[in-house]
């Protein structure tokens, strides 16, 4: 496919590779929003071009760098990438997993995500184990005025929540979506007291099926090794993988019709119904919702 | 203690882990940051592996790298009812065949799998094909031994043989490849899974 015409997913900042990979003068040959991309940096600034169909370089497209990865455009964004003042806080470690692709789109991904029902069943002994597998009542809305999703109040018995965790405990989570393609969740740090670790994917849409999802963690944790905490990240992250894979439509349907099907599910119902109101298309499933099986 | 250099999500690391799992075999995982911090190819570890891969093993003063080779070793050292890997010349030249098929024609499907999953510069059409054909070469011997009667790749209990060939077949869809025509492969990967002591790796389901 050709560079996508949905305006919703043109005009927002993606994530599309880690800065220290892409080295002072190493390009990085992407995709995009279904256009080829090339992404490099020119002394501390990053750059993104469009690749034209000999691989040159064309048009330029807005670059800048944010926690630790380039962030782009092909579009005229209204807002800023989202906020996380646990950036700037001392004691974090910023842990980034590299990036995974997957089969899938990019929106399958996020809703995955966000879903805690799957935890005993898919990450069986790590953020869940049966026969503790309901997920208790949560909060979900959509705050103003960044309109961003927010599901709080999410509680969850994990056998070993973390790479520091010594023993299982409920944690406590919250999760934001600050755009289609970025979500960040907040949980319960087994560390310091008080506090949250982050956990965030910034989830590059490459192609409507195919996207390279970005992971990174920013917690408290003195005593993991950094390769402890990567693989921790990986083991979850691929568990989910060849599921998501096989998710069937490819594409995330956002027809109402849908919704009671997913009702046990409130951040996802609101996820869809979100991305609905936005007019995004790109990702989603585009078939007819009466034949379609279920 | 042994010392194991292991990264979660490689299928040759996890061809170790299992059998340890599987002979019940205590270890120390040392996790190396294979993706995306490249740690195989540093100095330090082209000490321990010249070719700059994983697994590595250090048991005492015995160093390996190669999946295959590790299976040999712990199998000769640590299996002592000695089924996994036994003493006699036939059983053992059966064995090496299929090792030396597990360390290259399937690792095709590894080669897939990094393709699809972590941007390695493989031709992709050519790889999904060459492990399709082999693929269909396992696929032919595992119906060739049902009509035989025996459940495994050698003889008829699990040897080493099994255990090097599972990972990348099981984990072939990461890279695209699928199992649907494979009808003896799929009945034996659920015969592996119902191993006493198996353990699943990420991409990999229990039964």
């Amino acid at each position: 496919m050709t560079k996508t015409t949905d305006n919703v997913a043109l005009n927002d900042w993606q994530a599309v590779g880690d800065v220290d990979e892409i080295t002072s003068g190493k390009r990085r040959n992407t995709r995009l929003l279904g256009q080829d991309i090339i992404v490099e940096m020119d002394g501390e600034r990053a750059r993104m071009f469009e690749a034209n169909a000999d691989g040159g370089m064309g048009a330029e497209h807005p670059a800048q760098i944010l926690y630790g990865y380039v962030w782009v455009t092909l579009g005229t964004p209204a807002k800023p990438p989202l906020d996380m003042p646990e950036f700037k806080e001392d004691g974090r470690r910023l842990v980034s997993c590299g990036a995974v692709t997957v089969r899938a789109s990019a929106l399958r991904i996020v809703e995955n995500f966000l879903d805690m029902s799957h935890f005993p069943y898919v990450h069986t002994g790590i953020l869940g184990e049966e026969p503790v597998t309901e997920v208790t009542d949560y909060r979900f809305e959509v705050r103003q005025p960044d309109d961003e999703i927010w599901a709080t109040d999410c509680n969850f018995f994990q056998p070993q929540a973390a790479a520091s965790a010594d023993g299982g405990q409920v944690s406590e989570y919250m999760y934001r979506v600050s755009s289609p393609f970025v979500s960040v969740l907040y949980k319960t740090c087994p560390v310091v007291e008080g506090a949250w670790d982050l956990v965030g994917i910034f989830v590059q849409p490459r192609d409507e099926g195919v996207c390279d999802v970005h992971t990174f963690m920013l917690v408290f944790d003195d005593t993991s090794t950094y390769t402890d905490l990567v693989h921790f990240q990986h083991e979850i992250f691929m568990q989910d993988r060849s599921i998501l894979e096989n998710q069937r439509p490819t594409g995330l349907p956002l027809s109402p019709k849908r919704e009671s099907a997913i009702k046990a599910d409130g951040s996802s119902m609101l996820y869809r119904r979100w991305l609905r109101q936005k007019g995004l298309t790109f990702g989603t499933y585009q078939g007819d919702e009466e034949t379609e099986a279920a | 203690m042994i010392q194991f250099y292991d990264y979660v999500l490689s299928g040759s690391c996890y061809k170790v882990r299992l059998f340890l799992a599987l002979i019940g075999q205590e270890y120390e995982a040392v996790p190396v940051d294979y993706y995306p911090g490249g740690e195989h190819k540093t100095p330090e570890f082209l000490e321990l592996n010249p070719l700059g891969q994983i697994p590595v093993l250090k048991d005492g003063d015995v160093t390996l790298r190669d999946a295959q080779a590790i299976l040999v070793y712990l199998a000769g050292k640590y299996d002592t009812a000695r089924t996994w890997y036994p003493a006699d010349p036939e059983t053992q030249g059966a064995i090496a065949m299929w090792l030396s098929f597990a360390g290259g024609e399937i690792m095709n499907s590894s080669a897939a799998r990094l393709h699809d999953m972590l941007f390695y510069d493989f031709d992709i059409d050519k790889v999904r094909a060459t492990a399709h054909a082999a693929f269909r070469v396992l696929d032919d011997h595992l119906t060739d031994r049902e009509i035989d009667g025996a459940d495994w790749i050698v003889g008829n209990i699990p040897t080493i043989a099994d255990i090097a060939c599972f990972p990348y077949v099981a984990l072939s869809s990461d890279g695209g490849i699928l199992l649907d025509d494979y009808h003896a492969i799929r009945r034996w990967i659920n015969r592996l899974k119902k191993l006493p002591g198996f353990e699943v790796m990420p991409g990999i389901h229990a039964t």
